[in-house]
Order: structure tokens, then sequence, then C-alpha cells
């Protein structure tokens, strides 16, 4: 690796409906209700942060570079990356959503302008939940991708992965530079104090039309319907233990 | 007619059901045709155990010492290339597939459907969105579709099916960028979380990790594997790969049985697709009612030995 250029995390984050809002899908079925509802960084990508943070302050990164596509309020969502201790902020800025493989055409041209020695995101957007957008990057970038990270140990030109997997707890080693993909349980993202979010207004950020870093996006996958999903019938209450295994023997579970 | 390529998972000399389950949902695409593509080391049997899923009708096996532990890095550019003369490329929405079929996707230029959980046609789907608060149907433009295939919404084809095996290599360049170190299993002897059909949980009220022995003492009974709630987790008495719910594992066994746990929406939402949901809480209130097909009000440390007595006694 060159030592001449600064050692970045590039962290490409998303701004989505706050986790603890109860989302109401919209009674003519066009979509889930956003107005008025509150925005925030999506949890993955707050972990995504603090983990490049955690990176730097060890003084094994020289900067941490934030990035988001999105429209012109996103910045707000940039700003609070960059309390946290971002040093810069990119914001690609697209009116309408863009899927998946077209998010990572646009961030694999913002790795070739930044030349990042690892990007880190979130293994997936709570509102979408597609998993798609880190393991695409990866692919076009053809760079190895650690997903559903638990724990990140680095060396100069590798980094040892313990990724939360069905089988238990995966550990991988990939060559730098590489794409991470975070799990809930890598880190627990810091609080940002007042005077951050202070400094964090004069810290550069840069605004970049989609139209100059990628196309408008193919649209392929265009969502007809959205509905509440089929709700649960309440049940039966049992008195005691006895009439409890009575039941479940009734219904032929034990 | 849909040409689907169904990517197999398995641990070295079994399949997962999951495979199966993917087979099933492949088959309510009408006119289809089905591939399973097997990567496995030299001497797995898994390519044989494909075939006799029923509906397939051809197995492709890429036999490589270094698929003997699954490498989205590795895998990916292969499938791609195997993925030409086929209208669908699926994997299971599980771990293995959530990280191998974007890669695949994005070699390919395809667009790709996460967690499909039902199939209206070639081009329609229908899919979760907002931890399955919301349900979408999608309709994709595309030459060739990726899919991954939300498992606890299918069941598993059946057996019987004889299909052609055939090898094949290839001809792309494998990375070396990507190395395995190292699995630590998670359960021991029970069986796994995501695939039991009965499932046993602990939440918050256990109040201890030296508690959890009776959950798995009744899941033993029971045959059942073992689960907790977020809360149980964070308080550090089990691991965190047992966690059931929205940002932990997402199941749908015949039977879950929820002890001291309270229902969070996050939790709940793993598990609404639970044929039967027994709640045992002290708390007459607690959320976990609302979706329970069989409640009981009381203490977990009372019921839970007396469930297991009565359990025992019955198989006497």
């Amino acid at each position: 690796m060159d030592n001449s250029q600064p050692r970045r995390i590039l962290v490409a984050i998303k701004r989505v409906v706050d986790y603890n809002v109860r989302i109401r899908v919209k009674p003519d079925g066009s979509g889930v209700a956003l107005d008025g509802v509150k925005l925030s960084i999506n949890p993955f990508d707050a972990i995504a942060i603090e983990e490049a943070l955690r990176i730097k302050e060890r003084g094994r990164a020289d900067e941490v570079v934030v990035a988001t596509i999105g429209p012109a309020d996103c910045q707000a969502t940039l700003r609070n990356a960059l309390a946290m201790g971002a040093q810069r902020a990119l914001h690609v800025v697209a009116d309408a959503a863009l899927e998946p493989l077209d998010l990572a055409r646009v961030l694999l041209k913002l790795v070739e302008r930044e030349q990042p020695f690892l990007v880190i995101l979130g293994k997936q957007a709570i509102d979408d939940d597609n998993n798609q957008t880190g393991q695409m990057l990866a692919a076009l970038w053809n760079r190895p991708q650690a997903t559903f990270a638990s724990k990140v140990e680095l060396t100069d030109t590798a980094a040892k992965v313990t990724r939360e997997v069905d089988a238990g707890l995966e550990t991988i080693e990939v060559d730098l530079p590489a794409v991470i993909t975070t799990d809930l349980r890598l880190n627990e993202p810091r609080f940002v104090k007042l005077p951050e979010i202070m400094k964090a207004k004069t810290k550069p950020l840069t605004s970049i039309p989609l139209g100059e870093i990628g196309g408008p996006g193919t649209a392929r996958a265009k969502v007809q319907k959205t509905e509440p999903p089929p709700g649960r019938q309440r049940g039966i209450m049992v008195k005691d233990t006895a009439e409890l295994f009575a039941e479940l023997s009734k219904r032929g579970l034990v | 007619m849909s040409k689907v390529l169904i990517v197999a998972e398995h641990a070295g000399d079994k399949l997962n059901v999951s495979t199966a389950k993917c087979v099933k949902a492949a088959s309510t695409l009408a006119g289809s045709e089905i591939t399973v593509a097997v990567f496995a080391a030299p001497g797995s049997k898994v390519a044989a155990q494909a075939a006799q899923i029923a509906g397939v009708a051809r197995v492709i096996e890429v036999s490589n010492a270094v698929h003997e532990h699954a490498l989205a890095a590795a895998i990916a550019p292969q499938l791609a290339e195997l993925a030409a003369p086929f209208s669908h490329v699926f994997g299971p929405s599980t771990t293995f597939g959530k990280d191998l079929m974007p890669r695949v996707a994005a070699i390919l230029g395809a667009p790709q459907v996460s967690d499909v959980m039902s199939i209206e046609s070639a081009t329609r789907f229908r899919r979760p969105i907002y931890a399955g608060n919301a349900i979408t149907t999608v309709e994709v433009t595309a030459e060739k579709i990726v899919a991954t295939i939300r498992i606890a919404s299918f069941e598993a084809a059946g057996s019987g099916g004889s299909a052609a095996v055939e090898a094949a290599s290839p001809a792309v360049a494998l990375p070396t960028h990507t190395r395995f170190v190292a699995l630590s299993a998670a359960g021991g002897d029970r069986p796994d979380l995501q695939s039991a059909g009965k499932v046993v949980s602990g939440g918050r009220a256990l109040a201890s990790s030296d508690a959890f022995k009776l959950i798995y003492s009744l899941a033993d009974k029971l045959g059942a594997a073992v689960g907790a709630s977020r809360a149980a987790v964070d308080a550090g008495y089990v691991p965190s790969d047992m966690q059931v719910g929205q940002t932990g594992k997402i199941i749908a066994p015949e039977l879950y049985v929820a002890i001291g746990i309270s229902g969070a929406i996050q939790h709940l939402t793993g598990i609404k697709d639970a044929r039967t949901i027994v709640a045992i809480n002290k708390d007459g209130e607690a959320p976990i009612f609302e979706v329970a097909d069989i409640g009981i009000v009381g203490d977990l440390f009372t019921i839970v030995p007396e469930l297991e007595k009565l359990i025992e006694a019955s198989r006497k």
C-alpha cells in the first residue's frame, strides 16, 4: 500500500424511519406512511460509523469519511455522523430512491475517488431490509466482503472478521481493501455530545449531484402494492399446568 | 418457461433443509425447470442428496477443495458463470444466501429480490419490508432475476427424486483474498434453531444464565431447539446466536414455547409464522398473550418443571 496516502475508511449510511416508530401502511396500499415520522440514521450504519471511529482511535486509520445517497434533507443525517466523529461527509444528491445495485455502482465511484482501505456499511437498512448493497459493492469492486461482522481485527494488510452466521460464529480473514457489513453486536455506538454537534457544523460536507457520478438508476423492481401483514388471533388461556399439558397433547405437540 | 438455478446450502456432508425449501418455492413458478448447483469439497455426498429432492431435474456439482467451507467470494463468480442459461437464480434467505446472492446478482448485473415469501408469477414476488410489518408486491423487469427465498414461508419439497448429477468446473479465476479461519458452532447436539420443528425460548424473566437450564431441559424433552429473547441475550444469559426476533433469527416452527418473554414487537416479528405459540408468563397483560394460541399466567419456575414431569410421565 502507498504510504503517502492517508489510510481512509469510507462509511456508507442511510436515513430511515426511526426503529422505535411503529410504521403504518397507507390504506390505499400505495406504501408506508412517512409524513411527520421521525427519521434517524439506520441503526446498523451507526454501528458502522462507530467501528470506523474506533479503528481510527486505535491508530489504524487516518480519516473516516461518511457518505450517503438521498434527497437534500439527508444532510442532517450526515451532520449527525460528523458529530459522532467522522472528519468529512459526501452527499450524493438523489431525489428518487435507488435500487441496491445502483447504489453499489454509485458507491463504487466514491470508492474510486477516495481510495479507502476499508468500506463499512450496515448489513441492511431497516426499512427495505434488502441486505444487498455491501455485497454488491464488494463484487463490483472485485474485493473481499466480510458480512454480518460481530468482531473486526486489523493488521496492515488484512482483516480478521468474526461473522454472525446461522451455525454460530464464523471467522474469516480478508485481504485489504475490503468491504465489511456490520451486525448488531459489533459495538454500541457512542452518544453525541453538544460541543460535537456545534463542531460538526463546520466540518466539510461535499454535495455531488447524482448525474455527475452515476445514472438515474435502472428501476427494474417496482413495488405494486404494500399491505399490512396478516394478524394472528388471540388463542385460549389455560388455568394450570395440567390443562396446558392436556391442550398440547390434544394438538399432538408433546 | 422459467429455468431456475438454485444454489445448495450444506454443512460439508449434509444438505441443509433450506435447499428443499428453495425447490418448493421454485416449483410454484408455472412450468419451472429446476437445477440445483452444489459447491462442495471432493467426496461430499451433498450432490446425491440434492438429486433426491422431488422436483429437481438436474444437479450440477462443482467439486473443489476450496468449497470445504462456503465462501461467497469463491462461489459467487462460479455460480454467476453457471447462471448463463437460467431465467432465475435462487438461494435461501439464510446467512449463507444473504451473503452470497447479492454478490452473484452484482456480477450478473441483475436485480435481486430479497426474502421472497410467495411467487405470484415469473416476474412478480411478495416480500416483507420493515421487519415484516408491511408486505410488498414487487414486479421485476429483467432478463435474469436473482432472489433469496424466505425459508419460513415455504415447506420443504419432498424426497423421491432421481435427478442426474453432472460435474462442472466453471472457467473463472478463484480469488485468494478471502480465507476461512474457524467456525464455533452453537447449540451442540440440539436441533438447529433456524430449521427446528419445535423451539423453546427463554426471556429476561429467567433472570440468570443458570436458570436457562430449565429451558434446555424442557427443550430436550420435546426434542426442541433453544432460543431466547433479545433481552435475555443483552443481559448475557445466552449467546447472541440464540436470539429470536427481527434482529436475530426469524423462525416458523410447528411449536414455539415462549417462557418469561413479554413479547416486544421485535420478538413477535421473529415468530409470527409459527404454527402454534405457547406463552408462559407471570404478567397476564404481557403482549405475548395477544399472539399466543395457548397462554398460561403463572410462575415459570413452577410451571416449567411441572410441564416437564407431565411430559415424562406420559411417555412411561
